[in-house]
Order: structure tokens, then sequence, then C-alpha cells
């Protein structure tokens, strides 16, 4: 990529939000046939600068300029129009209609009053054909691989003849070696003239691929610099403003007994189709033990059968020698479980509730804050007092809606409440997902401090660096099997990541 | 971090108590603006018919103790419907609970004694009256709930088809075995309750029908605020109605909460039908709960789903329909007007945002939605 | 549609209409029975079959409506009264009365839908809520201009409540008065018959077929599912949410608005107050029984339709219903079927329903 044609510009972009300034002033320009990264962390303003582009917001001031030529783009028709073609974080596509039906919606060819469907399956396939992209027309989506379904995202801005492409955060759905894929499919389309645009927080994959980044932090432009020009530590720098430290802080792991055993582990998915494999695992008092593993790869399911939000169908689980399959909820809660979920809007807090109830959601029913029956104010405001101080939750006050927090002070309240009991055992399933560097670092180090006190952990993530930083051992999941559980140390990056594509499963 | 009793304290209640009551205070005056226009272009004069609908409503003694009358059901009905929104659930059957709890009284008001050979002390038959028509209510209500928490059928249509079920039992049993047998009875409806079974008149009751059952209704409505914001079971209310995966989370029995809730809100309903028979009627005739169960919803929603905004809501409904007959008395508009600005209030209060736009005012918090589609 | 589905659909109309043939076969031959059975059957179940289309429409799209009955109700008054206008005012003639009434019947369906669309789609109201809205206001101004235009002294009426100019006229009288009596033969063979049915009956059933093409074979269809699905999908896509929901509600609109015509301009000549009795909301439960689906809502109707039938051929043939029948007054207890049915439908047990994912959630932007 040598040309230094202008293709697209966006020029002084400012966006407000109730109570939040998205974007505020930002330049960016992308040079035909580059790959250029957006970097920044949750919350920086990218996908707010991208979605303006592709038209699905309106700035408040600012221009753009496609090819030169001063443009305004009020909805996704006219990006379309002028040859943008975005991939959203989540897939914009509709689970019950086939990849054909799709990828033709909102340009549909229509035959003698009727929908073509296969003169367009005709033409996708082609399509796909050309890049590389290989689809089955005929498929429903929703039964499609995640993997796939980012093609046919793919293939839909192709079919509408996009030159430039906007892909958001691709990645964090993939393996690492579907990752790779994907850089590959992203460079051979570069290659072709196509302009590529890809959001990402991830500082590994913006090093590998780009061939620039920008960096984003609270709204504005930090810097635009090439690979060559720099390393992770300054680009996290960048993005957070400050130094950063990239690995965890954590001593040797003392483990002592198995607290939580595992056994032949069976769990059906919402559906009712068998998700998780019989799996044998366990953790012991005192350690880390991660599970990695891409989504949609049976972790949700297995998580909520452990907690006792999903009946399992078959195998045993004990904690602490004690037969626990099965159990409710609140069971586990009385033996010491602590549960960060995964979706903590949904399961973690009542939204319209204020800092003080969320706080005692678990434990409204007995002393001393439920006595026969009646809620105990005032134990309750004291609590809720006392837990603000001891894990910072920047709130205006205990009895402010808790819809209205951060999301990093969000999942301090779920963790100030689930660890304020006496625990044992900490399940925390994708606990920083969209949390800014601060709140990330904070809950790393609270999980870390539990372990030290002697708490069995069950972490569970996505996040592979995150996995790596603060296991203890490491079990990989993959189509609900455990394909291998090894010792931090002995691992490298790569072999975990062919275990999470499902190569090579280890002897387990 | 605020003291409990401070002025400040008082201060920051009563305005959020007047920012809470400003739309609807703001619906219910715009509705009667349309109100008044649809008067005039049926050839009637607005001003005299409001005119005549507040004297009807307040204008003296007697008034007043009719609008009290009218406002007991609608309190007990609208708790009812309050109750099942904070738990997150549309009960649109108050109207066939309301009918069931009636008819239920009233079979014990002049049964029982007959079939026991006795006469009953009234307090002990007021009671039993009215827990009976409290029990028919609850199991009407629990009825769908359990369908609802076990099998996830959607409670609007379900509570619906039970008016629909209630109506045709109680019209069956008004024709048939409860019949009024006394030999100038024509209409469908059941003998006289005994004495035993009536609760008392608060005055003088030739001159005013006001009744203990009044009362009552204020004093459940206190029990009502009580029960779910001071007890666990109102925690678990409330909770299960804001989200139901967290509740489950929490460890609550999501559809034991939604059975309760259901049947707490079937009681209450019941109860108004209950209080009508032992109380003001002394007897359940058929078709007298009709349109009860909209009401209801329009009370509940103009209420804002609190106990204290009901009871305003319900004297407001109340007075609207007792005024009416002296508006239709003096103007001869039809008493059904009142049934299109109670529509028309209900369309504003659900739309605040149209008051809002009309009159310029800020939007404050979010959004309830409550449907969430059918769950299929 | 699914076997278990299918199976109980067609099993609950062999016992109805065995019921009916046992008590009647004294009376009249079955094959007679079946086939009045039948022409009744698919007459009653109109009003539902529209409803049902009606409710399709809005919801495909991703709008709950339970205001259908407020719809039809108001559109079997608005309607009606149109036509006595025509009649009596205008002096037109009965037949193009009656057609002059269907259309403003259809007209005020989509007034009312225009309402629900305003309130849930722009104002972003709880769409459970605005359908109620829409049904008390539709009670309320029937009810009020009912009073007020023909039972009032110096209405508009003067206290006497018109009949409608006749009703319309089923398929036999409309040949028969097109061929001025020169078609006896074709007349005859169809009077009585199956297919002598009324025009909004038969129209009830066309509309069924069409909303199938529409729905999963036009371009206008595959924006309707879309956006009732995943709406952010088709805005990304650049599809206008809200227009096409706005489309379709007014479009289920007009169908409620032809439902509530045949209330009053093709079922009986006169208008009662709250005369949709629950058909409304029969309606929705057929259209969920039928998974969401043009046919599989037009089958539920049927079933609905045949209880129905039902409960009017067994009024026929009441001396013959046997006395310990008789004894439970069974008319009570055929009048329930309706209702339990549509109770037992909604838990599931015959079949799981998946409704459009985006069903009852207002489009933020």
């Amino acid at each position: 990529m040598t040309e230094t044609n202008i293709i697209l510009e966006a020029k002084g972009i400012t966006k407000n939000f109730p109570g939040v300034l998205a974007n505020d002033n930002v330049n960016f320009d992308l040079r035909q046939g580059e790959i250029h990264a957006l970097l920044g962390e949750n919350g920086a303003g990218k996908t707010t600068l991208m979605n303006i582009i592709y038209g699905l917001y309106r700035p408040d001031s600012g221009e753009m300029r496609v090819d030169g030529k001063p443009v305004i783009i009020h909805s996704a028709k006219d990006s379309i129009a002028l040859g943008i073609g975005m991939v959203h974080q989540h897939f914009m596509l509709i689970p019950v209609f086939t990849v054909a039906e799709n990828i033709m919606l909102g340009d549909e060819t229509v035959k003698r009053g009727v929908l073509d469907r296969k003169g367009v399956a005709a033409k996708v396939a082609a399509l796909s054909h050309q890049y590389g992209l290989d689809v089955d027309s005929l498929a429903l989506v929703g039964q499609l691989p995640v993997g796939l379904q980012q093609r046919v995202e793919i293939v839909k801005t192709l079919y509408r003849d996009a030159h430039i492409l906007i892909l958001d955060e691709p990645t964090a759905v993939l393996t690492p070696q579907e990752a790779d894929d994907l850089f590959r499919i992203m460079r051979e389309l570069a290659g072709r003239g196509v302009s590529i645009i890809f959001i990402t927080h991830k500082l590994k994959e913006v090093l590998a691929v780009a061939d620039r980044i920008t960096v984003m932090r609270g709204g504005h432009v930090v810097n635009t610099v090439t690979p060559a020009e720099t390393d992770e530590p300054r680009l996290a720098s960048m993005m957070v403003g400050r130094q950063v430290i990239l690995t965890v802080e954590k001593g040797a792991s003392e483990p002592k007994e198995k607290a939580l055993e595992v056994k032949d582990f069976k769990v059906n998915s919402q559906r009712g189709l068998e998700t998780v494999h019989g799996i044998s695992f366990d953790v012991r008092g005192g350690e880390i033990l991660g599970i990695a593993g891409v989504q949609g790869n049976g972790q949700t399911e297995l998580v909520e059968a452990l907690t006792g939000l999903r009946a399992p169908t078959g195998g045993a689980v004990h904690f602490d020698g004690q037969e626990v399959t099965g159990s409710m909820p609140r069971a586990m809660t009385e033996i010491g479980l602590a549960h960060i979920p995964e979706d903590r809007q949904r399961h973690g807090l009542v939204l319209s509730y204020t800092v003080a109830d969320n706080m005692v959601l678990c434990d409204y029913y007995h002393p001393p804050f439920g006595v026969r029956g009646i809620i105990q104010q005032t134990a309750l405001d004291e609590n809720a007092r006392r837990l603000i101080q001891a894990y910072d939750v920047r709130t205006p006050s205990p009895y402010v809606p808790v819809s209205k927090l951060s999301g990093g002070n969000q999942q301090k309240v779920i963790v100030a409440r689930e660890l304020s009991r006496p625990v044992k055992l900490v399940i925390a399933n994708q606990p920083t997902r969209g949390l800014d560097v601060g709140s990330i670092e904070y809950i790393h180090s609270v999980i870390v401090k539990m372990r030290d006190n002697g708490a069995a952990v069950l972490l569970v993530s996505a996040e592979l660096d995150e996995i790596m930083a603060l296991s203890d051992r490491i079990a990989v999941m993959y189509r609900g099997h455990i394909v291998a559980i090894v010792n931090v140390k002995e691992a490298t990056r790569e072999q975990i990541g062919l275990w999470m594509a499902g190569a090579q499963a280890a002897s387990v | 971090m605020k003291d409990k009793f401070s002025i400040n304290v008082v201060w920051d209640w009563l305005r959020s108590a007047w920012s809470a009551m400003f739309v609807p205070i703001l619906a219910v005056f715009t509705a009667m603006v349309v109100g008044g226009i649809i008067i005039a272009l049926v050839g009637g004069n607005p001003f005299d018919a409001y005119l005549g609908l507040f004297q009807g409503a307040f204008g003296s003694v007697k008034a007043l103790s009719e609008t009290a009358v009218w406002a007991t059901p609608y309190i007990f009905a609208g708790l009812a419907v309050a109750v099942a929104f904070k738990g997150g659930l549309f009960n649109i059957g108050a109207e066939g609970q309301l009918a069931l709890g009636a008819v239920f009284s009233a079979w014990i008001g002049y049964a029982l004694p007959d079939a026991l050979g006795f006469d009953l002390p009234a307090i002990i038959h007021i009671p039993l009256a009215v827990g009976f028509g409290m029990l028919a209510g609850a199991v009407w209500g629990a009825i769908p709930g359990a369908l609802k928490a076990y099998m996830g059928g959607h409670e609007v249509i379900n509570t619906i088809m039970m008016n629909y079920i209630a109506l045709n039992m109680t019209s069956f049993l008004l024709n048939g075995a409860m019949k009024d047998p006394s030999p100038t009875n024509v209409i469908a409806r059941t003998p006289t309750i005994a004495m035993s079974a009536r609760i008392p008149r608060l005055f003088d009751a030739e001159v005013l029908r006001v009744h203990w059952g009044f009362i009552l209704a204020l004093v459940v409505a206190g029990l009502v605020w009580w029960v779910l914001w001071k007890t666990k079971l109102g925690f678990e209310i409330r909770t299960v109605g804001a989200n139901p995966d967290a509740a489950r989370y929490a460890g609550m029995n999501v559809e034991k909460i939604v059975v309760l809730t259901m049947a707490f809100s079937g009681m209450l309903a019941g109860l108004a039908g209950s209080v009508e028979v032992t109380a003001l009627n002394y007897r359940h005739e058929l078709g007298f709960s009709m349109g009860y169960g909209f009401d209801a919803i329009a009370i509940a929603l103009l209420g804002r789903t609190h106990p204290l905004g009901i009871v305003l809501a319900a004297i407001l409904f109340g007075g609207m329909r007792n005024g009416a007959t002296r508006m239709q008395f003096l103007t001869q508009i039809p008493t059904d007007i009142i049934s299109v600005i109670q529509a028309l209030v209900l369309l504003f209060v659900a739309a605040d945002a149209i008051i809002r736009f009309i009159y310029h005012i800020r939007t404050q918090e979010e959004r309830v939605v409550l449907t969430r589609g059918w769950g299929g | 549609m699914e076997l278990k589905r299918f199976g109980f659909i067609a099993a609950i109309i062999v016992v109805l209409f065995s019921v009916v043939v046992l008590i009647g076969s004294s009376q009249s031959s079955p094959l007679v029975i079946i086939g009045s059975m039948i022409a009744t059957t698919i007459a009653v179940a109109t009003p539902l079959t529209l409803g049902a289309l009606s409710g399709l429409y809005c919801e495909r799209a991703g709008v709950v409506n339970i205001g259908i009955e407020g719809m039809m109700l108001a559109a079997a008054f608005f309607g009606w009264l149109a036509s006595i206008y025509m009649n009596s005012i205008f002096g037109w003639a009965a037949l193009p009365s009656l057609i002059g009434g269907v259309f403003f019947a259809i007209f005020t369906g989509g007034l009312f839908a225009l309402l629900h669309a305003v309130l849930s789609i722009t104002f972003k109201v709880d769409q459970i809520i605005g359908g109620t809205v829409i049904n008390i206001l539709a009670i309320g101004v029937t009810g009020f201009l009912n009073r007020q235009m023909f039972f009032e002294k110096g209405s508009i009426f003067g206290g006497n409540v018109p009949h409608a100019p006749g009703t319309l006229p089923s398929l036999a009288k409309a040949i028969d008065s097109l061929c001025n009596g020169g078609c006896g033969g074709l007349v005859n063979s169809i009077s009585g018959s199956v297919i002598d049915q009324k025009p909004i009956a038969l129209l009830a059933i066309l509309l069924v077929a069409f909303t199938h093409y529409v729905l999963f074979y036009t371009r206008w269809g595959l924006r309707t599912r879309a956006v009732g699905e995943h709406p952010r999908a088709a805005d990304t896509v650049g599809i206008n949410v809200q227009r096409m929901r706005y489309a379709n509600v007014i479009i289920g609109g007009l169908m409620a608005g032809l439902g509530g015509a045949y209330f009053t301009l093709e079922s009986v000549p006169s208008f009662e107050p709250l005369m949709t009795n629950g058909r409304g909301f029969i309606a929705l439960a057929a259209m969920i029984f039928g998974n969401w689906t043009p046919f599989g809502a037009w089958a539920a109707a049927l079933v609905f339709g045949a209880s129905q039938a039902m409960q009017i051929n067994l009024q026929i043939f009441r001396e013959s219903i046997p006395p310990q029948l008789a004894i439970l007054q069974i008319s009570y207890i055929v009048g329930l079927t309706p209702y339990i049915l549509t109770m037992l439908i909604l838990t599931g047990i015959i079949g799981k329903t998946t409704p459009p994912a985006a069903d009852g959630v207002p489009y933020e932007k």
C-alpha cells in the first residue's frame, strides 16, 4: 500500500449524547487500499464515530468527504450508496432468514412479482467464491456458527459493491485461528482495492495487521501512528492516558483441598440441545481455574447449571464434599458461592432499583436485612454505605438507581455484594467485559485477593489475555467438551488457541 | 446523607409527589377539554355540563357520600391492577374476579344462615362473607397466574378469557340456582343477604349511603403500600416485576411469586365485589360489574400504580360517574360521555409524552415498558 | 404446520360436528346438518379470520395489537352509521349504502389503527396499554354516540333505532340479481350450499391467501418480517423501520375494519353496544395458535367458528337434546368453548409458538 489517495475523510466530528460527549472534534482519514485500525478502550467513542460515518447517527457538527467530494450521510441508505459497508460487533443478521434473504434484504430483486431467491443465491455464490468467502445461500443464518455468520456479513457488504469496509470489534467472537483467517481475508480485500477500517481494543491485533493506527480516548483522537513507530506499552498508555501495567500482580498460588468437583456434567441449552457433554474438572481452594474458549461453546450453560439458574441433565457436582448437583441459586449462595454473572444488567442487577437495594438483592430475606418478613431499612442503608466506601463505588448516593452508574461501577456493586458474604467459591463469568481499563485492573485485583484468601475461583472468559494473566490452571472448552487442562506455566498462547479452535485435543 | 425526618426530606417528598402528580393532573384537565369540545360538537354546552358534573360529584354532603360510594370499588380494583403491574403482570381480569367475589359473598350472605339452621352474629358473618369473596377472587386470579408461571400462557388474553367465563358462570348461577325466588322478581339477581352479613353505613342510613367499606378501602390502600414497600414479599413481587432474570439469580422462586401476585391482585378485585354486595346493594345483580375492569386499569395508571395516587384517582373517577347522572339530568348529555373522557384520560396518561409536548414539560425518567411480547 | 397442531384442530372439528349430527339426527339428515355446519362455520369465522389477519400484519412488523376488539367495534358502529346516512339521508339504494358502509368501516379501522401506531411507535407507549386505550375509547365513543344519536329525544333520529338497509347479499342472491332471473339453475344449485357465502366471508378467505403471498413472497413481506424480527438489522440496510411499522399497523386496522363491517352489515342489520363480545381477543388467540401464519390462523379461526356454529345449531335442535344434557344447561357450557379453547392453546401444550423476535419492543435508534 503506497498510494496516499485519501478516500474517506471526517473532519471536526462532534457528537453529544445526554450526559456524554462521545466524539469531540474528531478528525479521521482513510487511504485507498489501507487497513486502518481504530484503537481505544470501551467508551472511547470509536463505535460512535463509525456509526456516524455509516449514517446510523448524525453528527452535531463536522463534515465528511468521500473521494474528495463533500457528502452528507443521513442514513444507512446514503452510506451504502456511497460504497460504505459496515459489519457490526453484534451481527445485524436475522436468524430465521436464510443467508440469501439476509443478504438481499433492503436491496431485493423481484422477478414477476415474487422475490427472486434463486437469482440472488446464484449471485451470492459467485461473489463469495470470488473472494474466498464461501457461504451456503440456503442455510438458515441462525444455525450457522459465528465465524460463518461473520462471513455472511462481509459478503452482504460486497453484494452492495462496498469499497470501504468498517469492521467493529470483529475478533470478539473468534478463536485466535479464526482471527488469523479474518486478517488474511482483510489483506486480500485490501489488495483488491477495498479500504478497511477496523475497530478494536486489542493491542496485539493492531500491531499484526494494521497499516496505520489511530488511538482514541475519551471522545477525541490522541494520535495516528504506524506499527513501526510504536509498541504495546506505548499504545496502551495512549489508550488510557497513563502508564498501564499490562500484567497482573500475582503471587504463587497455594492450593488447598479440592473445593469444587464436577464429574460427567451434562447441560442442555435453552432450546433443549445438549450443549455440555459430560465434562469433568475440579477447582481447589486458593487457586484460579480459568476456562478459556470462544463464547458459544457451552460456557454459558455450564455456569448457569453450576449456579442454579439451569437444571443439569446429568453428572454430579460436589462442593466441600457435599453433593450440590442441581441446587437452586439460593442454596448455592448459602453454601458460600459468589456469582459474578456474564450479563450484569440482565442477571446481576435490577436497573431500576437503587444501589442500596441491589446490594441486598441476594440477602434480603434473612437477618439483618429481613426479619420475620419485614425489610429492615436501617440495616440495609448501613450495609450500602459500608460497601460503597469499601469498594469505592462512584455514585452520588446509595439511593440513586443503579442504571445511572457506569459499567465499571455497576460491576463493582455486584462484586461488592457477592464478596461481602463469607465466600468459599467464586464463579466469575466474563467479569470485565465492556469495562474501562481502570475497572478491569480493579476487578482483577479483587479476584486475586479472593484467591489469596483461600477461595476457589472459577474464571470463565473469552479474553485469552485475561485467562492467561489470572489463572493458575487453564481448561479449554470447545463444543461442550473440555479438550485440555494445563498449568499456566506449561502452556503457550498458540497452543491454547489451537485447543480453542478444536485442533489437537490433548489427553485430559 | 440526610437525616430521616428533617424538613429537607419532607420538602423533597412533597416535591417528588407534586412532580409525580403533575402530568396526571394535566392529563385529566386536557381530557376534559377535549370532552368539552365533543359535547359542544353534539350541541351541548360544556360549561353547564361540567358544572352539573361537579355539583353532582362534590356539591353537597349527599354528593360527597355518593362519590365515596362509587369510589370504594374503584379503590379496590385499582389496587388490584396496580399490584399486578408492580409484579410485571397485566391483570385485565379484575372484572371477572370482582364478579365472582360478589357472587360468592352474596351466597354466604343469604345462604349460610339457612344452611346452618341458625343465625350468625355479624362479627362472624361479615368476615365470612367478605373473606369468601376475597378467596374466590384470589383463586380466579391465581389460575391465569399459574398458567403464566408454569406454562408461559400470556396473562393478557387469559385474564380476558376468564372474564367471559366468569360472566357466563354468574349468568348461569343468577338465572338458575341462585336466582331470587320471590314472586315479584324477574331479573337475574340473588336474594338479599341476611342482616347479619351487612356492613353498616357510616351515618344515618336513610340519608347517606356511604358505608364502612369506604374506610376499609382506605385502610387496605395503606396496607398494600406497606406490603409492597416494607415487606419481603413486596420486595420479591417488585423484583420479579422489574427483572425476572435477576430475581431468579437472587434466589427468588419466580413462578411462585407470579402466582402469589396474581392471587393477591385477584383477591383485591374480589374484595371490591364483596364490599359492594355486603355494604351497598345487599345482593348481587347480573351486569352491575360491567366496565369496572377497564376503569380499574385507567385508575391504576392515573394513580401511577401508587396506593395514594390510586385513592385520589378512584375518588376522581367515582366523582365523575356519580356527577354524570346530575349532568344528564340538567343538560341531557348522556352519561356515556364520561367513558369517553375516561378513555381520553387514560390515553393522555399512557402517552404522557403527548402531555409533555403540549405543555412543554421536560422528560424525566425512563419509560416503563411492560410488554415483552407473548413470550413464545 | 406440525402434525400435532393439525391433528388437534382436526380432532376438535370432528368432535364438534359429531355432537351436532348426533343430536340433530332425529330432525334432519346428517349430510344436511354437516353442510349447514360448514356453511355456518365459515360465516361466523369471518370476523375471527379478519381479526387474526389484522393481528398478523401488526405483530409480524413487531407491534402487539390487543385493540383489535375496539377497532372492530368502532368499525361496526361507524360503518353501520354511514350506511344508514347513505340510505335514509342521502337517499341511496340499499346495496350501494351497504357497500359504502363497508368502506367507511374499513376506514374507521384504519383510523383507530393510526392512533395505535402513533401511540406505540412514535410515543413508544407500552403496546398493551395502547391497545387497552383503543378498546376503552371505542366502547366509550360507540356507546355515547349510539345513545346520543338514536335514543335521545331531539337527537337526529328522534328516538327510533333504524335498521341498516338490510345486509349484504349472499353469493346466490348476488348472482340472481346480476342475471335478472335468467340464471335460475345456477342460483338454485348454489343457494343454501357451502359456497353460498356473503361477500365479506369470501373476501376474508381470499385475504388469507393474499396475505400468505405478500408475507412470504414479496419484498414488502420480507422487509416487514425483518422489521419484526430484528429492526436494527433492517435499519442498517437502509429500511425505514418506523415507516414499515406504521404501514403494517394501518393495514392491520383496515383488516379489522372489514371484520367490524361483518357484524353490522353482513351478519345482522343493527348495532348493539359491545356486540363484538370478545371476538377480537379470540382472533388474537387464533393468530398465536396459527404461529403467526395466515393459513394457520385461518385454521384456528375455523375451529372457533365451529364451536360457535355448534352453539347455534344446538339451539335449532334444542328439542332433541336428551333431558340429561339439558339439565346441564348445555348452551352455557358450549358458550364457554371458545374461551377455554383459547386458554388451552395459550398454554402451548398443543404446540410451541414462536412469535416474531422483536414483537412488542419499541424500536429506539
